[in-house]
């Protein structure tokens, strides 16, 4: 039984859209993304997709999925795996409801899937300068 | 009291029929309702289910039996299936409901059964001449005959074959490779009339006479002779026929054609015609507990021997099983083609042609080639070809679709590749294409890998290889490549089939269904405005429904309903939500609008401050005239807008995107035309214009044409009396050249045309359909009569789109009025000493 002290407030379940996500920064690691869907469940996962990084906060949600806004892999938002034939699995994050407000588990903000990074784009990712 | 029994009884399935269309049956149901039944198989061959179709690669020596088995006997325990295999069925009491099988030793096995499942397939027709029970005559149909050929083909030398159709002949080929003497004896004048015709079928006689195989050709047999018994018994030793001719044969292969398996359902007296008749939902018609599908069903009259059809028979029989009850079956169209390696022919739909249709013929009888396409009011309805056969999933596709090939006619015998495709390095041979090249331009997919997938994962149809493969899954211009390597891989006997393609998985309606439903009023007056209500009345399976279908069905209310029907953002994709395009590392790209492709000093000096300010990686000039700033922060976003503090160039959405000009009168010394000024006019009139895909125009001052207007969507070129107007030209996957469309005489007259050809498509289009495929489906013709020969309708649509640009938002400024959620831009912190 988790106390009261390992939970942090994230906003209010209308802070996020029915069938859309919010973004929640963290010091370490990339952003988590928090999920909605049309029942007012709130879901949580690393907000990159399994398959090359793309912003899982950012894609379509309808029924428990998400749609990855890049190549349109379509990632369960109970559990993070990728639906078949894909294969491949995004970290989730344990949330909480209470009373209308969103809690993350404070342990897995600040140690939970940091060294996970975004895929480089741009000019940094030239390799060769004339 | 056993106290192990589960609470609720489980229902009961039967299945009687072990083949590829029953087992499909059951694998549907258990992917959507896997504990519903406890299912029970029976199978009168000793195999678990084996892919029938491979069993001609088996004969030739390409393939073994190990490699064509579909489910190994551990498929059926890990689901839980008892299976019966080496036991016919013998009756079926329909009052106890209680499936029989008694063996010859006299051994009964029993299955009580809540839903009963008919796949008995079909029995080969066996002609009815004396000595057609005598050793080493058989038929070419299960694994049993196929060893019984592979035996005989070690101990003897001479083999006939009756039946010059598509399996005769494969076992011939088959016979011969390994080392018989092979006679074909077909009754027809022409081998395979089914499918070819005379000419084609000539063709295909000479090639195999020259791979070694003799041919009988009209004639009719009168018995077969056996050796002992004064030729009444004993192991078939010669063939007789009716013009008194005999020829040697150790061993007979009846292959003159199958017959639905309908004996049991006859004893059951279910009511058998060509079959057992089911209705659309795959269930009997006299007892809707018993559900048939595959080669003993007879929907609508015909029964059907392909697999494609026989899976979707399958996934509708399952659909119901599982209690959900809204799949239909409503027919297919089928194509064939020969698994003989090394020949190549193709037929499909009404190839032989009548007095209604003409034909357009080409043929080269030395090099080996043959192609026939038979057209009837500007579609093509059949096609027959030989030698080369590489384009016949596009023509057997232009025949399902029923697209309009006026405007291609010319080129059409000439195949897909003479029409322009890019991303695949031109290659239009799946046959003669190494393993190791590339077949997917946008995924990165080989040939290899496509083949092996096919094979090891036992793909079917053009759905699954795209699943599992990726494959033709993005941008779809090598499907018929991809098509093309599934008939070479999977067998012969692929064929593609619904008629009208659902829009996506939440739903058995096709575009065209749902976009009518949501123009029609209701019964009750009130109209479809959301999505939601547009599911409920079409019964979507889903709840919400999915990425694929809620955008395209948020694109066709708003643009059928303007100003009524309400923009759901969250039902849009992300660049349409966001008002800036993601990238691949999640920023953003920023394209402002230039109208017309022309800017100024102020502009500049904003866009570059932009940059400097919030730190953009890389500004590129865009193809369209206008610049791109790209590596934009979500979170910076707003703030970028408002400083440059230009208009949205919606270079993110399915809408007007730039209007490319060229210089023109005002500067240029051949210009005729001020054409800057037009491009001006029309992006004015018509940004903010959302459309079902993304929509180019650009506007040339004089015939050199600089802005390229022949590749857009809208391309209007001046001339010295005024503008010609092309329409439906692409310059993406496939490069299509604008179509001539008219001449005009003023500016009023370009925005008028231009807006009314942009509003029926916008009325008609199906989502992401760009105009070049919206115009190929409904054929210019229709267009011409809509917008050229029609005044007031032309009006009208030019009205309509006025009204439902009227007072649109500006997304980047007009936040409220735009559906914009502003809240996407921020994320959101953990603030300290908020813990609960």
């Amino acid at each position: 039984m988790s106390t009261h002290n390992d939970w942090v407030l994230i906003c209010k379940v209308t802070d996020i859209p029915v069938l859309g996500s919010r973004r929640v920064r963290r010091e370490n690691g990339l952003d988590v993304a928090v999920f909605r869907n049309s029942q007012d469940e709130v879901f949580a996962l690393l907000d990159r997709c399994p398959h090359k990084g793309g912003p899982l906060s950012q894609g379509i949600v309808f029924g428990t999925h998400v749609a990855c806004p890049l190549h349109n892999w379509t990632i369960g938002l109970c559990d993070g795996q990728a639906s078949a034939p894909d294969e491949g699995c995004t970290p989730k994050f344990s949330v909480r409801l209470e009373g209308g407000s969103v809690y993350l588990n404070t342990a897995e903000l600040v140690g939970h899937a940091t060294d996970f990074v975004r895929p480089v784009a741009g000019p940094a990712h030239r390799t060769s300068v004339v | 009291m056993d106290m192990n029994l589960p609470p609720v009884q489980k229902q009961r399935l039967v299945m009687v029929g072990n083949g590829m269309a029953g087992v499909r049956t059951l694998e549907e149901l258990l992917k959507i309702a896997p504990d519903l039944y406890e299912i029970t198989v029976f199978g009168a061959e000793p195999h678990p289910n084996y892919n029938r179709i491979l069993l001609s690669p088996v004969l030739a020596g390409e393939q073994t039996l190990d490699e064509i088995v579909l489910n190994p006997f551990s498929w059926y325990e890990e689901n839980g299936i008892t299976l019966h295999v080496g036991k016919t069925v013998t009756e079926v009491d329909r009052v106890k409901r209680i499936v029989r099988s008694k063996s010859s030793d006299g051994s009964i096995i029993e299955a009580a059964y809540d839903r009963l499942l008919l796949c008995t397939g079909s029995n080969p027709f066996i002609l009815p001449v004396p000595g057609k029970d005598l050793e080493g005559v058989i038929a070419y149909r299960d694994i049993a005959d196929t060893n019984a050929m592979i035996d005989a083909a070690t101990r003897f030398k001479h083999a006939v074959v009756i039946g010059g159709g598509l399996l005769g002949l494969e076992a011939a080929n088959g016979l011969m490779l390994r080392g018989m003497t092979v006679t074909v004896v077909h009754v027809q004048p022409t081998l395979m009339e089914r499918q070819l015709d005379s000419v084609a079928g000539g063709m295909l006689q000479r090639s195999l006479e020259e791979r070694g195989l003799k041919f009988l050709m009209g004639a009719q047999t009168q018995e077969l002779v056996g050796s002992e018994d004064d030729g009444r018994s004993g192991r078939v030793k010669s063939i007789k026929f009716k013009d008194g001719s005999e020829v040697p044969a150790d061993l007979v292969v009846m292959a003159v054609g199958i017959r639905p398996n309908t004996a049991l359902a006859s004893s059951m007296r279910l009511h058998v015609d060509k079959g057992i008749v089911v209705t659309d939902t795959m269930q009997t018609v006299t007892d809707a507990r018993i559900y048939s599908v595959g080669e003993c069903a007879a929907h609508r009259g015909i029964a059907y021997g392909l697999v494609a059809p026989l899976f979707e028979q399958g996934k509708v029989a399952a659909n119901h099983l599982a209690m959900y009850g809204i799949g239909r079956y409503q027919g297919s169209l089928t194509s064939t083609k020969l698994k003989v390696t090394g020949i190549d022919l193709f037929s499909a739909g009404n190839f032989q042609g009548d007095e209604n249709t003409e034909e357009i013929v080409m043929s080269d009888p030395f090099g080996g080639v043959y192609k026939k396409l038979v057209i009837q009011d500007d579609k093509l309805v059949g096609a027959c070809m030989y030698g080369d056969t590489v384009d016949g999933s596009w023509y057997f596709k232009l025949l399902r679709d029923g697209r309009n090939i006026a405007d291609i006619r010319d080129k059409l015998m000439f195949g897909e590749s003479n029409i322009g495709d890019a991303g695949h390095e031109g290659h239009n041979k799946a046959a003669s294409m190494p393993d190791d090249a590339e077949v997917c331009g946008c995924n990165g997919v080989k040939k290899g890998a496509i083949c092996k997938a096919i094979k090891e994962k036992g793909l079917f149809t053009i759905e699954e290889v795209r699943k599992h493969t990726k494959a033709s899954a993005s941008c779809g211009s090598c499907t018929g490549l991809v098509e093309q390597i599934l008939m070479f891989t999977a067998g012969g006997d692929y064929s593609a089939t619904p008629k009208t393609k659902a829009m996506c998985g939440c739903t058995e309606h096709g575009h065209a269904a749902v976009r009518s439903a949501i123009r029609t009023p209701l019964p009750d007056g009130q109209k479809l405005l959301t999505i939601a209500g547009v599911f409920k009345h079409l019964d979507w399976k889903t709840p919400n429904g999915c990425a694929s279908c809620r955008p395209a069905i948020n694109y066709y209310l708003i643009s059928t309903w303007p100003k009524e029907a309400v923009d759901d953002p969250q039902s849009r994709f992300i660049n349409e939500r966001s008002h800036a395009n993601i990238q691949k590392d999640g920023t953003y790209s920023v394209i402002p609008r230039m109208w017309g492709g022309e800017t100024t000093a102020d502009e500049l000096r904003r866009i570059a401050n932009a940059v400097d300010k919030y730190n953009i990686p890389t500004v590129k000039v865009t193809g369209g005239q206008r610049i791109d700033l790209l590596g934009v922060k979500k979170e910076d976003l707003q703030a970028v807008w408002k400083d440059i503090g230009m208009p949205s160039g919606h270079a993110y959405a399915k809408a007007l995107r730039t209007v490319k000009t060229c210089v023109g009168s005002e500067w240029c010394r051949m210009g005729t035309q001020d054409s800057t000024q037009m491009g001006k006019d029309l992006e004015r009139a018509m940004w903010r214009m959302y459309a079902p895909h993304k929509v180019k125009f650009a506007v040339s001052g004089c015939p050199r044409n600089c802005a390229e207007a022949g590749i857009k969507d809208v391309g209007i070129i001046g001339v010295d009396s005024g503008w010609e107007m092309y329409v439906a030209g692409n310059g993406g996957i496939k490069t299509e050249v604008a179509h001539f469309f008219t001449k005009l005489k003023t500016v009023e007259e370009v925005l008028e045309y231009t807006g009314a050809f942009c509003e029926l498509y916008r009325q008609e289009g199906w989502y992401l359909e760009r105009t070049v495929h919206y115009v190929n489906r409904v054929g210019l013709d229709y267009v011409k009569k809509r917008i050229l020969e029609d005044d007031a309708g032309r009006k009208a649509l030019w009205e309509q789109l006025q009204f439902a640009l009227d007072g649109e938002p500006d997304p980047w400024f007009d936040f409220k009025e735009a559906q914009v959620d502003t809240r996407q831009f921020d994320a959101l912190t953990v603030k300290e000493g908020v813990a609960a």
